[in-house]
């Protein structure tokens, strides 16, 4: 069985390093010591009953709270103390005492279980305090670089609050402007449409005057190829022997049909032909032409193309004045924003000024060029309609230009926009097998190192650190689905640096990113340093 | 973990994009396995095959005697043998095969003990033997053959009774093509004896030659080899077994759908209550009854089909002989029939009578459940994958952080460097012994996968040697078999040739297997084999192991590469150490290698729920270290549904949670701080009760009565177990009724046992036997009872691991039964050596409580063992107040004891009897 030693000789440290022996139960702290008196029956902390002392560390649990047994392993929810002199005191759960395994630096909870210890608190205080040091001397200057940034961010913060108001001021004018324009726009432009409208009316007419022209000649002509005999008249025979005219189609041109589109004479003479040739017109084919005619139908109709339109370029993106912003492979709604980032003046020229083709028939002459009063019509109304694109463009310019100033503003950027300099920031790390790319409150993306396209690890979601300080963590969300699991998001732990830089990565579970960023702006102002806190480990 | 999709694989991707559940597609049905469908088409009706008595041989254990089918004249040779412990052994084999046909090697432990064998009776049709005490016979008859099993003048089981007997005898291919052309009048004569005696053959039907599922031709050069016979179990309704299926504990009648199917596959995302074939394959089946417990085992490792139909209506026919024999038409009937690709009729008809002598019976055959290490029986940390030694650490951590307790954490495949298994990932693995060392320092250990595809590369030594020493399995045309797998081109290793394997177990010795260490163990997985672009994602089934066919030796594949990874890890530690190797594949025997578990499970409730059925199904065969993975391995699980997981692993033999690797983190602290505490309680309730599971280990490691038990076997006249499968009894003292439903805030439980009572383990609450329950619940815990009449030992001081606890003190649970007496025992042993078995160093006592006197007496006394454990208190349920309690020890001395009683309850506690836990003692309350 096991053979227990109620009481221990402790020698607790004191700071100024002279060896004090208290005497009380082992595992007790100090703190607890005055509940532990070997004179007295022992009540159980919670006070649900009170048992003799010698049932103190008697290796049997006998109260609920495990109070009486804080040097054994009996109780199912007791815990151990360790003084560990030189290191700091822990509480360890009871069920580590005599596991075999050395938890405690001083070696006091292995004092039965053949575990062979050594006493290393020694070691890891000194190293604790190396460590401590080294922290404070980071959060120190760390701290006095993130005054700098909250005094640059404010200033920044400031400078594009009245940038924007004086935008919002300037945008006024410039709405009226718009609309001032607008209206001479339109006021110009009416005349400009009359006076179009007039042109191409008198056109329409003069155009209707030359066909019927054209009719007349081509209906004398007939009629002399159709009076074969040359008599004057056109007679039914003679109108036979254009087959074509068939008003059947059944491939005769009958006495009966041919007098019938004389309108039941037997001859016409060239002023009752006038009332032939309407009839016949569309089917008749000149006895000149007819053999050409038959030749050029098989020829292939000469197809119309503009020449223009195929040489007209595409979209040249050369010319994109951003190239480095990327465009992973599966593109999301989102692009839209970062494109906003930059003010992309090549959207809003997307109007092609290219004047369109015009549609010329072969037959019909071109239009004639306007006179000269349309003309200054014209001219006057597309200085309007230029003034007044230029005006919108403008306003256009200047609404993208608050929006994406009014966007970073509204961002959180800590309490004291400590975070402010890192937007439009971006920060890269190279690992063995890729590059990641973390641009904060835009997003987090890693390429192959050797090639291949850009994963989108997340796009910005929201600061999502504990309740106490939710500006330890960034979420990045939403980034490329995975093959049967969810989008790839990434977590950025922030921690307290001299330097902005992205520390480390890993995938902990599948398409789910870690990485881990250091900035001063994290850093907390430095404490007075206790070189030996109290604290319970943390954990 | 694993399935047969990874996005590295394209092919498989294709296949598998789409699928949300299994693709059946990717799996035979009966009618597309072609001697399925043959077999099928055959009804039941008069037998062609007749016995020819004249032939009968009968030496003292042996009688054996031919049969010819009437049909073609081939003559068959059957032999039956009486084994001991009340089993009869059916073999059926062609009498003159073209070529040998396999016989299943290295299942049966050694040949099985014969008893004498005597003909008590003959006339011209019918053949009586006795098969010795308790009035038991087999009654042969000669046309239409067919035997029958009786006890006095009950049948108690028939063979061929349906006739459906049938027995594709090996044959030459004849020329079918230039035949027909030239005779096509000749084609459907069925059969035509020539000069010689010699048989024409049936005729030529679509699959027997050759056989192409979707893009793969399996050419079978030996042509249709299937076997088949039908078996009637009159008054049975009730079957039990076969596994493995994702389907009900009973078995279901097949008559409207497939056959229930044995074929090791890799099936991902397997569908619940459905026959098709799993991961692992063993051919028992149980039959149950008020009367009489039954087996069945058809050893038999090809591709293998059962139907089960359940008519009472049907009888056959009996010869004279049996008039004597009383059938009542009304009585329900159960008939099986089975069907095998190739090899022979070899069963072994195990006669019980009651469950625990079919266990025995079984347990004689192929042996029983390898008694594992302490620690295996603890909490296992798995996921697909622990990314490098970083994560591992930061896990094991989170476990102390968290005050949970582990034994285990698990390396899924991407350990390993490029899937070359016995290596470890460079750059992620650096330092395996680093991580091994500082596990070891935490007294727990580390599972490694090591799957039996090995990756076609020439700078891989494992590869080169297997290689070299020509013992890769062979396709058809006597090449390297190569198939896709995790490593891309694999080969693979030919397990069924013992010097392949004496190799294969030397690779695990510490030299060999750089960075290994001895807590280091292993797990084999896609040992079905997998073969990702193979027929049914396995192996062809005309690849060649020496001599044999895949197809003979199919379901054998998996049994063989667990046997010898397990005497690797058996050598390494020069037989000192017991191993521990689990396997997703197996067969009859794999309980003798280690632990299995159900696959690739989903996060679901119903697969939580069928891994109760399914485990009981495999411990009834005699593996009964099962598990299902703890959460799911695909999908996310809800917490609710995690931390009812966690409650019910807790009670099921093999406890380890696993995930695949695309679902979100899951270690147990991650659900919040409420489910922490959850999942914290369901695993110490575990280390707690590991006293009883080791000793319920050893029990079945000695008698091969299976650990995780339906209420039928322990209860075996209450007609109201048997269908019992959302509850389970662990040994026959603890019953279990896991939650199963979502949002679940009560269950209904049976408690059996007419004049029993039951304690709720949790609140100390009596309930009588005998009775349906209704239990509310909350998310704490699960209903678990104690059966009244029963001690268990607990160590209620848990710790982080198992080893942690090994000097700890007991405490006795002594739940009194309606008699005011109970029993139980205690093993202990050094944990993890075969010293139990070699050097018989062990503790086993029998605590028993009766006449309010409680004691511990030696249940092995030439056996020794010292534990530094002792007994730190009793709880006695059910007992009323006493005036004192009194410790007599072995020296005679006494000394009183306290003890605290707390009347609403009836609960005794007997404080500190200090006694060492291996000691004689009495307790006397008076």
């Amino acid at each position: 069985m096991t053979c227990l030693h109620l009481l221990l000789t402790l020698v607790f440290a004191v700071s100024l390093g002279t060896p004090v022996e208290i005497q009380r139960p082992r595992g007790v702290p100090l703190t607890k010591k005055q509940f532990y008196e070997e004179s007295k029956p022992f009540t159980c902390l919670d006070g649900s009953r009170t048992i003799p002392f010698d049932r103190v560390n008697d290796d049997y649990c006998d109260c609920k709270d495990g109070s009486d047994e804080p040097g054994t392993a009996a109780c199912p929810n007791g815990s151990f103390h360790c003084t560990n002199a030189g290191y700091r005191p822990m509480f360890i759960p009871s069920s580590r005492i005599n596991d075999g395994i050395c938890d405690c630096c001083d070696t006091t909870d292995e004092y039965n279980s053949g575990a062979k210890c050594e006493n290393t608190c020694k070691e890891l205080g000194r190293k604790e305090r190396e460590v401590l040091q080294k922290m404070a001397e980071i959060t120190k200057e760390g701290f006095l670089l993130k005054q700098q940034l909250i005094e640059e961010a404010k200033k920044g913060q400031q400078e594009k609050q009245s940038k924007v108001t004086d935008m919002q001021e300037n945008k006024k004018q410039l709405d009226e402007k718009v609309e001032a324009l607008r209206t001479v726009k339109e006021t110009a432009e009416q005349p400009e449409k009359e006076a179009k409208e007039r042109h191409l009316k008198a056109w329409e007419e003069q155009k209707a005057a030359i066909r019927l022209e054209k009719d007349k000649a081509k209906m004398a002509e007939t009629f002399l190829e159709l009076d074969d005999n040359a008599d004057g008249f056109v007679s039914v025979s003679e109108l036979q022997s254009h087959a074509e005219l068939d008003p059947d189609a059944d491939g005769t041109l009958t006495e009966i049909e041919a007098q019938g589109l004389m309108g039941g004479a037997e001859q016409v003479d060239t002023s009752t032909f006038e009332s032939v040739w309407p009839k016949i017109k569309d089917k008749y084919h000149s006895e000149v032409s007819r053999e050409e005619a038959d030749i050029s139908c098989l020829e292939p109709a000469p197809v119309e193309t503009p020449p223009d339109e195929v040489k007209e370029p595409v979209v040249d993106n050369d010319s994109e004045p951003y190239p480095e912003d990327d465009i992973s492979e599966e593109e999301d709604e989102d692009d839209e924003d970062e494109d906003d980032y930059h003010e992309d003046d090549d959207k809003v020229s997307a109007q092609p000024t290219i004047k369109t083709p015009e549609k010329t028939h072969e037959d019909e002459e071109a239009m004639p060029p306007y006179d000269a009063d349309t003309q200054a019509l014209i001219d006057a109304a597309q200085k309007a309609r230029d003034d007044f694109e230029e005006a919108e463009k403008a306003l256009r310019e200047m609404d993208d230009q608050i929006r994406n100033i009014e966007k970073e503003l509204s961002f959180d950027f800590g309490p004291d926009a400590e975070f402010t300099y890192l937007y439009s920031q971006c920060y890269e790390l190279t690992t063995s097998e890729y590059i990641y790319r973390l641009c904060p409150f835009n997003r987090v993306s890693q390429k192959p190192k050797y090639g291949g396209s850009e994963t989108n690890l997340g796009t910005w979601g929201s600061w999502s650190g504990p309740e106490n300080n939710k500006y330890l963590l960034m979420k990045y969300e939403q980034g490329t689905g995975c093959w049967q699991g969810p989008n790839r998001s990434t977590t950025v732990k922030l921690t307290c640096g001299k330097e902005t830089v992205v520390t480390s990565t890993s995938e902990p579970s599948r398409c789910e990113y870690l990485m881990e960023f250091t900035t001063p702006a994290v850093c907390q102002e430095p404490a007075n340093i206790d070189p030996s806190p109290h604290d319970h480990v943390e954990l | 973990m694993a399935a047969s999709c990874d996005s590295l694989l394209p092919l498989v991707l294709l296949l598998c994009l789409s699928a949300q559940a299994v693709d059946r597609s990717n799996f035979k049905t009966c009618d597309q396995s072609a001697f399925c469908k043959r077999q099928r088409e055959l009804k039941p009706g008069q037998s062609p095959y007749r016995a020819l008595l004249d032939t009968l041989e009968l030496s003292n254990s042996r009688l054996s005697l031919q049969l010819i089918n009437d049909n073609n004249k081939v003559r068959l040779l059957l032999e039956l043998y009486r084994l001991q412990g009340n089993m009869t052994r059916v073999k059926i084999n062609e009498l003159k095969p073209l070529k040998p046909r396999y016989e299943v090697p290295d299942v049966l432990l050694s040949d099985p003990i014969t008893e004498a064998l005597s003909v008590v009776a003959q006339d011209e049709n019918s053949l009586v033997v006795s098969l010795g005490g308790k009035d038991q016979r087999l009654i042969l008859s000669a046309q239409p053959f067919r035997l029958d099993i009786v006890e006095g003048s009950q049948v108690v089981m028939s063979l061929n009774s349906r006739g459906l007997l049938a027995f594709e005898h090996l044959r030459t291919r004849k020329d079918t093509k230039s035949e027909s052309e030239q005779a096509p009048g000749q084609e459907n004569v069925e059969q035509q004896t020539d000069e010689d005696g010699q048989i024409k053959e049936d005729d030529d039907k679509p699959g027997m030659w050759e056989e192409t599922f979707k893009s793969h031709t399996d050419s079978k050069p030996n042509g249709p080899t299937s076997i088949s016979l039908d078996f009637s179990l009159p008054g049975v309704e009730h079957v039990y077994g076969i596994p493995e299926h994702a389907d009900t504990l009973k078995l279901k009648n097949t008559d409207g759908s497939d056959p229930y199917r044995l074929y090791n596959l890799d099936v991902f995302q397997y569908e619940l209550h459905n026959p098709m074939a799993l991961y692992g394959a063993v051919p028992v089946l149980i039959s149950h009854s008020t009367d009489r417990t039954m087996g069945i085992f058809w050893l038999n490792a090809a591709e293998t089909w059962v139907d089960i139909s359940s008519n009472t209506a049907g009888k056959t026919m009996f010869g004279k002989i049996l008039d004597f024999v009383q059938v009542s038409s009304e009585a329900p009937q159960t008939d099986v029939r089975w069907m095998s690709e190739s090899g022979i009729i070899d069963v072994f008809i195990m006669l019980g009578p009651k469950p625990a002598d079919v266990f025995t019976q079984y347990a004689s055959l192929t042996g029983t459940q390898s008694f594992p290490p302490l620690s295996a029986l603890a909490y296992h940390q798995c996921r697909w994958n622990y990314n490098d030694q970083e994560d591992v650490k930061t896990v094991d951590q989170g476990f102390d952080e968290h005050d949970i307790p582990y034994d285990f954490i698990w390396l899924d495949i991407e350990h390993a460097d490029g899937k070359r298994y016995f290596t470890w990932d460079p750059s992620k693995f650096p330092q395996p012994k680093e991580m091994l060392q500082g596990l070891m320092d935490k007294r727990r250990k580390l599972v490694a996968i090591v799957d039996p595809h090995i990756k076609v590369d020439s700078g891989y030594k494992i590869h080169n040697e297997i290689r070299s020493k020509n013992f890769y399995v062979k396709n058809k045309d006597g090449g390297d078999y190569e198939g896709w797998c995790w490593p891309g081109n694999a080969g693979y290793p030919d397990f069924t040739n013992p010097e392949m394997r004496t190799w294969w177990a030397s690779q695990f010795a510490y030299d060999q297997y750089e960075g290994s260490m001895e807590n280091q163990y292993i797990w084999n997985d896609m040992n079905e084999p997998s073969v990702f672009n193979g027929p049914e994602v396995t192996m062809h089934k005309d690849a060649l192991h020496g001599v044999w066919e895949h197809r003979d030796v199919h379901n054998l594949y998996g049994l063989y590469v667990q046997k010898a990874t397990a005497d690797g890890l058996i050598q390494r530690s020069e037989g000192v150490q017991r191993p521990f190797v689990l396997t997703r594949a197996f067969f009859a025997g794999s309980q003798r290698y280690g632990a299995v578990w159900t696959g690739d499970n989903a996060a679901e409730w119903g697969h939580l729920k069928i891994s109760i059925p399914m485990c009981l199904s495999l411990g009834l065969v005699g593996i009964s270290f099962c598990g299902a993975d703890v959460g799911g391995f695909f999908k996310h699980p809800s917490a609710e549904l995690l931390v009812r997981w966690y409650q019910a692993g807790a009670y099921q033999p093999f406890f380890r949670a696993h995930a695949h690797i695309d679902t979100p983190r899951r270690e147990p602290w991650l659900f919040g701080p409420e489910n922490t505490a959850l999942i914290r309680e369901a695993i110490r309730q575990r280390y707690a009760l590991l006293p009883y599971w080791y000793q319920l280990f050893y029990n079945a490691h000695r008698t091969g009565q299976p650990v995780m038990r339906p209420l039928w076997v322990e209860y075996p006249d209450d007609f109201a177990t048997f269908s019992i499968e959302d509850e389970y009894l662990i040994g026959k003292d603890l019953l279990v009724h896991p939650v199963t439903d979502e949002g679940a805030t009560g269950v209904t439980a049976y408690l059996p046992g007419k004049g029993e009572v039951w304690y709720d383990v949790h609140t100390f609450q009596k309930h009588d036997g005998d009775q349906s329950l209704y239990i509310p619940v909350t998310m704490s815990s699960i209903p678990v009872f104690q059966r009244g009449g029963s001690i268990i030992c607990r160590k209620d001081r848990v710790r982080r691991s198992s080893s942690c606890m090994e000097n700890d003190p007991y405490t006795l649970y002594v739940a009194l039964g309606s008699q005011g007496s109970a029993e139980g025992e205690l093993y202990i042993d050094d944990f993890h050596t075969f010293s139990f078995e070699e050097a018989k160093q062990f503790v086993h006592r029998r605590l028993s409580f009766s006449a309010n006197t409680l004691s511990s007496r030696n249940l092995a006394p030439d056996s020794q063992f010292s534990t530094a454990s002792w007994i730190e208190k009793i709880v006695i349920f059910g007992g009323s107040q006493p005036s004192s309690a009194t410790l007599k020890s072995a020296d005679g001395t006494e000394s009183a004891l306290e003890f605290e009683f707390d009347s609403t309850l009836a609960v005794l506690t007997l404080r500190k009897p200090g006694v060492n836990a291996a000691a004689d003692w009495t307790i006397v309350l008076r």
